[in-house]
């Protein structure tokens, strides 16, 4: 199961080099997203563009 | 929607996963940096006061009052042990019998906005109805603070003239 987490945990876990992805779709990626984050759809969120977009050694955090 | 993408992407094998759930509602509620066309616009919770009295249900009304006068303070927010908000005390409530109950006196179901909602338009809402305040809680009904509508008009006419 996924940890949920505070938004204390999200500033530590990315300073210390976790990957920060915004599942939302991209219009609203556009309009706004937190510092730093990445845009993966969850509606193409697959084996292919997982890999292409994230390293597995990394933790990843998804909002 | 992060739940489903967090476990999709345990499913293909990714080990450390962390799903920030409140995302961008609690993020830009609390100020923190973004990106993008709407970056930078003025939110509730960018003007409301998080400097609130909050008092119980099974507190003595006489001792709510004294606590909320000495603060220099004319509301007091009810709420739940854990925050949520209940109602709200103010005008003639402070006048009331100091033995009656909170729940006789207080105001049930005041209206409340997101912090993450954008100020102009809460602003201009608020003004079109004559409204001079309002609560501000978290999607779980967790008081924040009160915003009052002369803060937020200032706010925008120093910060974000139109």
């Amino acid at each position: 199961m996924p940890t949920d987490i505070s938004r204390d945990t999200v500033q530590e876990l990315v300073a210390e080099g976790a990957q920060l992805i915004d599942v939302r779709p991209d219009q609203e990626f556009q309009e706004e997203h937190i510092a730093g984050a990445i845009n993966l759809p969850l509606k193409t969120l697959d084996a292919t563009t997982a890999s292409r977009a994230l390293e597995r050694s990394r933790p990843v955090v998804v909002y | 929607m992060s739940p489903r993408a967090a476990c999709r992407l345990e499913s293909l094998g990714f080990t450390q996963v962390f799903d920030y759930v409140t995302g961008m509602a609690d993020w830009t509620a609390n100020g923190l940096p973004t990106e993008g066309q709407l970056a930078g616009v003025l939110r509730a919770g960018d003007a409301v006061q998080r400097d609130v009295p909050t008092c119980r249900l099974t507190e003595r009304l006489g001792d709510v009052v004294k606590h909320v006068k000495a603060a220099g303070q004319n509301v007091c927010i009810v709420t739940s042990a854990e925050g949520v908000v209940i109602g709200r005390l103010r005008g003639a409530a402070f006048n009331a019998d100091p033995d009656a109950s909170i729940e006789s006196v207080m105001e049930t179901g005041p209206t409340t906005t997101r912090p993450d909602d954008a100020l102009r338009e809460l602003t201009e809402h608020m003004g079109a109805r004559k409204v001079g305040s309002m609560l501000v809680t978290t999607s779980t009904g967790r008081l924040i603070g009160i915003l009052y509508r002369k803060d937020a008009e200032e706010k925008l006419r120093r910060e974000s003239p139109p």
